[in-house]
């Protein structure tokens, strides 16, 4: 049989607790209590009924030294979820009640009590305010996995923490660790990396020693760092690690003394090296960028220059799908597209007629 | 209790690359023989470099969900899991035959018990052998029919050609099938001319592969003549050369592989006895022949 909250507070007592404004002691046979708004005795073997007017106090208690995951970063993490730390605990499981919000890149997570017991629910942020029945419901964590594999589209997400989570269901009725390993699921690493970051503990690994550390076919990045300056880390940074294609904080610069002037997002949760995407597109770089420039020569009429700039544009920031098929006007749309292939390329696809030459 | 990670390649681009890793880590959760069990990757997410710090356990089993020893398992995984004082000399091995070794992740201090790959381990024949059971659909298959595994392969690390032969060997060593010829995609022998290595009418292949994919989706069956074009799909079994020839999918997929992956952890000292026991009761491993 698990042991009650109260009889678990009167053991631990022996060695004195103090925990969110709880102090407990042991003289003799009897069990002191302290809260900020009471100071109570209760008998060591039977101490239930004299505390019930710090019932709240010992409840929290119970849950995150017996409950709780107490592993480090997930007892953070779920503390920081109900806003534990600066909030008194009858304040708290006032807020409880009602349940107590996070989010945490496109995951809602809300907080509430059950009979007393903290209970999760975990959705996209999208659907924050819909009723759980309009949601697909889910209760085993692992499923995470299948719900964060694809987007909306049915497109493959290889980088968990993209922005294309796809909405439509719900985890209602999770408990702590289900809560965290659910989350743990869909955002793998993003707490630890978190907590560290916290204790001023996150180990970073720059952009320099990351690539250095590569072999195989990816060893040849470390060969693009040989120019001078880091313009082309920040074109990386710049490319892949936007908020617009990743919700991880990038906390990595070019090296330890060289931080990246690009701007590394507004994420909760930090990156702390270069992942194995801007690794895997770093060595398409490294060998595009090993080419010389050289001097084409073309006639643009000043719209066509735009329309091709549009392309580039609308391909970036993922808006072709949203050009409408007869919306002429737009200079990425597929008809004035097509016409300008048609009257700009030859049979071979040479922009201009103009030979792309022996590299 | 130690906890347990499985760690595969992954990929970028195909889904289901990770799907064989995920269903056998769940089969092994289900036993409650580790703390955590958690999927690891090289392309995906949780990385090799991040997992490590998400699991409470002061010490990890690592088994690596890979065909061979080499370029991987020796260079890759122990370098991206922190593990300062690996040497492949550690696992004392002649290309097949490493076991684990002991090492301490510099980043979190756990104590890694790092596996051999699941693919040179002995039980993985068992498992070649029960895909040509289900492929067949005859628990007996043997006589009368010839079995080709076969292996990537690759000129550039002489283990991964090793692991394809050693399973051969051991497979015509109980003299179940009438012959047993290991072949390869990248090197000689190679899996195009399937038919020229066998006698037998009936022709088992079982691609040594983690996960379905290109490889074995797309290139074995074309280069085999299964098929002309791999997306129209293909008849099992499929008539080549006057022979029939039945494909597998990769064993990598086979429910059995489970307890290839408790085998490792288990010779490496992982308490894993009843957890064994459960997942043969339920990937039907109960006759695995070497115990």
């Amino acid at each position: 049989m698990d042991t009650s909250p109260y009889e678990a507070l009167a053991e631990a007592a022996a060695d004195g607790v103090e925990f969110d404004g709880l102090v407990a002691t042991r003289e003799g046979g009897q069990l002191l209590v302290e809260t900020p708004e009471e100071t109570l005795t209760a008998p060591v073997e039977t101490p239930r009924s004299a505390l019930a007017e710090v019932g709240e106090y010992v409840e929290n208690w119970f849950f995150w030294h017996q409950t709780a995951p107490q592993a480090e970063p997930r007892w953070a993490f779920l503390r920081w979820l109900e806003r534990a730390s600066g909030h008194a605990v009858p304040e708290r499981y006032d807020a409880l009640e009602d349940g107590l919000s996070r989010s945490w890149g496109q995951l809602h997570v809300t907080a509430t009590l059950d009979d007393d017991q903290r209970r999760y629910d975990l959705r996209h942020e999208a659907d924050a305010d819909r009723a759980a029945t309009d949601l697909q419901r889910y209760d085993e964590p692992r499923d995470a996995r299948d719900i964060a594999k694809l987007d909306a589209d049915g497109e493959y997400r290889p980088l968990k923490t993209a922005p294309t989570l796809r909405s439509g269901w719900v985890f209602p009725d999770l408990d702590a660790a289900d809560l965290v390993a659910a989350v743990d699921f869909c955002y793998p690493a993003t707490i630890e990396n978190w907590h560290r970051e916290r204790e001023d503990d996150l180990d970073i690994s720059h952009w320099h020693e990351t690539m250095a550390r590569q072999t195989g076919i990816y060893g040849v990045v470390e060969t693009w760092d040989r120019q001078e300056g880091h313009d082309h880390v920040e074109w990386v940074a710049e490319a892949c690690c936007d908020d617009s294609q990743c919700l991880k904080r990038r906390e990595w610069g070019y090296d330890a003394e060289t931080p990246l002037e690009t701007d590394g997002g507004s994420g909760v949760f930090p990156c702390r090296e270069p992942c194995s995407i801007v690794v895997s597109a770093a060595r398409q770089w490294t060998k595009q960028e090993g080419e010389q420039a050289r001097t084409y020569e073309f006639e643009l009429t000043p719209t066509e220059k735009e329309q091709l700039e549009a392309v580039v544009d609308a391909v970036a920031e993922g808006w072709i799908d949203d050009i409408r098929p007869a919306d002429v006007r737009n200079e990425a749309n597929k008809l004035r597209i097509r016409f300008l292939r048609a009257k700009l390329f030859d049979d071979d696809g040479n922009l201009g007629g103009v030979s792309t030459g022996e590299e | 209790m130690p906890a347990l990670v499985i760690a595969a390649h992954g990929s970028h681009l195909n889904p289901d690359s990770s799907t064989p890793t995920f269903e056998h880590a769940d089969t092994i959760r289900e036993t409650g023989a580790f703390d955590a069990v958690r999927e690891a990757f090289w392309k995906e997410e949780p990385h090799f470099r991040e997992v490590l710090r998400t699991l409470d356990s002061d010490e990890v089993f690592v088994v690596p969900l890979f065909v061979s020893e080499g370029y991987f398992t020796e260079e890759v995984i122990p370098r991206e899991l922190r593990l300062e004082e690996w040497d492949p000399e550690l696992w004392d091995s002649d290309g097949t035959s490493a076991t684990h070794a002991t090492c301490t992740a510099s980043d979190t201090g756990q104590t890694v018990h790092y596996c051999g790959p699941v693919g040179t381990h002995r039980a993985m024949s068992d498992v070649i052998v029960r895909r040509a059971e289900s492929v067949t659909d005859d628990p007996d298959v043997g006589a009368g029919f010839g079995l080709a595994v076969v292996g990537h392969g690759t000129e550039r690390n002489e283990n991964s050609a090793k692991a394809i032969e050693y399973h051969a060997d051991r497979i015509r060593e109980r003299d179940r099938f009438d012959e047993v010829r290991a072949l390869f995609m990248d090197e000689d022998p190679e899996v195009d001319d399937v038919t020229d290595f066998f006698e037998s009418d009936d022709i088992v292949v079982v691609p040594l592969f983690i996960a379905d994919g290109y490889h074995t989706q797309e290139d074995i069956p074309e280069d085999m003549g299964l098929t002309e074009d791999y997306r129209t799909g293909w008849e099992t079994p499929a008539e080549v050369d006057g022979k029939r020839i039945w494909y597998s999918g990769a064993v990598g997929t086979e429910p059995l592989l489970a307890d290839v992956i408790l085998e490792r952890a288990a010779d490496a000292g992982a308490d894993v006895e009843d957890a064994l026991e459960m997942v043969r009761k339920r990937t039907g491993g109960a006759a695995l022949i070497e115990q």
